[in-house]
């Protein structure tokens, strides 16, 4: 396949996320909904689906969803998740043929566990050896792309236009408590498989609209701590970055808002003393994951979703509430054709974090499900 | 004539009021649809919903009603006519714009009215009932841009406003000048020869959403002008 660089294809994209605050799980439907009514924001390119809440049954195993170009990839790949994993249970993904998706790869879901003498022999703690085997496939293993990883979640995409790969998908069929969506409109990388959104890690997942100035600085620094970047796209860097801001160095999403989206120093300047030293902080200490250019992202993370601008704003993004029910969008219109009556319709300023997640109760209702 | 726009595609939609020969068109059902009105001139459109992106781009003499709130780019270039919003509009309208009048009843987004301009007659107008996002005004050369703050929340303006203006007038309705204004920017009580300039259009934007023109000019206004003592060099670039 033709790399960046030497193939260029000129641009928009869209994004759309809706999160039952009291944990009601609700179908695939609505947010195939939202994301068909921007359907002139994306080319065909690519189209994609995060959810959350939809694998109870297996809430406690990481749920692998695989592309294999072909048999040789899934043989190599189904041998090292053997010699690393439990397997628990493994099925093609379901799909539905239809006119509009072609060349499909392979789709594999495995629900697995590590394997007690394999972690302890790695001394790493679950996740870091779960992440640790993704990478290992995804960079050793040509062919083969594990592009959704999480507990109780999972990710689906392929090239077309987002409501024709819902319903490639069977995403009606799917009940969860958080879905985003995205519409690909590729500017600077091929549209590919690997490459539509979203891009997730362990639980994490983030779809995007723009394009990341600071790409290949973010890269370089994200691929310090053992990531790597191998999809071709801008967009992946920014799941790598969460990650590793929540996961390795504990921050608050407000903080890793503060450091993706960090403000201008001058308006630092004019900041309360103890905000001030908070944020002049976070910028210094963490300037390598200062993502510039124009974004709009959704991040999914376990029992919650993060809507985020860059600090220009120059991608668009409105917030829509209704009883437990929280939109965010692209686009007004994408909420208002799913949902007409809100209570309230705002639109966060640049760099302005939107955070929800589940209430306590329905927290506690996920963790004790069996 | 009615349209009922439920699923129905801007390129659809946008044929069949080309295509009608009336002059007042009434959109039901709106959702998302773009271009709407775009270049049009001498009709009179209402919309009930939510139009999509661009509504009136390069307006050229129509009016547009929307009950509801607008999305990103309304009257982007727009030379002639007038849009008015009740409710919110997102970010960019007027980009540019040369000529005539947006209304907004509610918020607008980010950057409106950057790059707007005058030229003898063309005066282009946007008044914002509620508060103003970023970067408004950016790079204004020419027209009025007033922000009303109606229910008097606070911040009135955000960062940026008018950073290298270098014509046109922002009239702010505050008690107080807002204390994170660039440099490159000057910042007085309005004079009545200021006032006079916006009067006309304060009386029409009252008019249309029912507001007292009396009580809303007897506040305090703030103008803000290009500062013509602070030039612009090392604005962007160190040079």
């Amino acid at each position: 396949m033709l790399k960046e660089g030497q193939v260029r294809i000129p641009s928009g994209c869209a994004i759309s996320g809706i999160f039952c605050k009291s944990g009601k799980r609700m179908s695939g439907e609505a947010i195939i909904e939202s994301i068909r009514i921007m359907h002139d924001r994306s080319n065909g390119l690519g189209g994609g689906f995060a959810a959350y809440g939809i694998y109870p049954e297996y809430k406690d195993y990481y749920a692998f969803h695989v592309f294999y170009d072909n048999h040789e990839a899934k043989k190599d790949c189904e041998s090292f998740l053997e010699r690393h994993f439990d397997i628990i249970n493994l099925s093609k993904i379901p799909t539905r043929k239809i006119p509009q998706i072609t060349d499909e790869p392979l789709i594999w879901r495995y629900f697995v566990t590590p394997l007690h003498t394999k972690l302890a022999e790695s001394q790493l703690d679950e996740d870091e050896f779960v992440v640790k085997c993704v990478f290992r496939v995804n960079t050793e293993i040509n062919g083969a792309y594990v592009f959704s990883s999480g507990k109780d979640m999972g990710v689906f995409k392929a090239v077309g236009f987002p409501e024709d790969v819902g319903r490639f998908y069977r995403l009606e069929e799917y009940e969860g408590y958080c879905f985003t969506a995205h519409g690909r409109y590729p500017t600077n990388t091929p549209g590919w498989w690997g490459g539509a959104h979203p891009f997730a890690l362990l639980d994490c997942s983030v779809v995007h609209n723009g394009e990341i100035s600071s790409y290949d600085a973010n890269r370089r620094a994200i691929e310090m701590y053992g990531y790597k970047c191998t999809l071709q796209t801008d967009t992946e860097v920014i799941a790598y970055i969460y990650d590793y801001l929540k996961r390795k160095i504990g921050l608050t999403e407000l903080e890793i808002a503060s450091v993706i989206a960090a403000p201008f120093w001058q308006t630092i300047e004019r900041m309360p003393k103890e905000q001030r030293q908070r944020a002049e902080y976070l910028r210094n200490v963490f300037a390598g994951q200062l993502i510039t250019g124009p974004f709009s992202i959704l991040v999914g993370f376990d029992g919650g979703l993060m809507a985020l601008n860059d600090r220009l704003k120059l991608r668009s993004m409105v917030i829509g509430e209704k009883d437990d029910m929280v939109y965010m969008a692209s686009e007004e219109c994408a909420i208002r054709i799913i949902q007409p009556e809100l209570d309230r319709v705002w639109s966060p300023r640049g760099g302005e974090a939107v955070i929800v997640t589940l209430d306590e109760a329905a927290k506690a209702a996920y963790q004790s499900r069996a | 004539m009615t349209i009922d726009a439920a699923n129905m595609h801007f390129q659809v939609l946008n044929e069949k009021i080309r295509d009608h020969s009336g002059k007042k068109i009434t959109i039901e059902n709106c959702c998302g649809q773009r271009y709407i009105g775009a270049g049009m001139s001498g009709r009179s459109i209402t919309i009930n919903g939510t139009p999509g992106n661009a509504l009136g781009a390069y307006l050229n003499g129509s009016e547009i009603k929307v009950n509801g709130n607008a999305q990103d780019a309304v009257g982007d270039t727009m030379n002639d006519g007038a849009i008015m919003i009740h409710g919110n509009v997102g970010d960019a309208p007027g980009y540019a714009m040369r000529g005539g009048r947006i209304f907004v009843r509610g918020n607008a987004g980010y950057r409106a009215g950057i790059h707007m301009k005058q030229y003898k007659d063309k005066k282009p107008v946007i008044i914002i009932g509620g508060r103003a996002g970023s970067f408004l005004g950016e790079y204004l050369a020419g027209g009025i841009i007033a922000v009303l703050n109606l229910q008097n929340e606070q911040p009135i303006i955000s960062n940026f406003t008018g950073t290298g203006m270098h014509g046109g007038k922002i009239f702010l309705r505050c008690q107080a000048v807002p204390d994170n204004l660039p440099a490159q920017v000057s910042a007085e009580p309005a004079q009545p020869e200021d006032f006079k300039e916006l009067a006309p259009h304060l009386k029409a934007y009252c008019k249309q959403f029912g507001l007292d023109y009396e009580q809303l000019a007897a506040d305090t206004f703030f103008v803000l002008k290009p500062n013509a003592k602070n030039p612009y060099k090392k604005l962007y670039t160190q040079n």
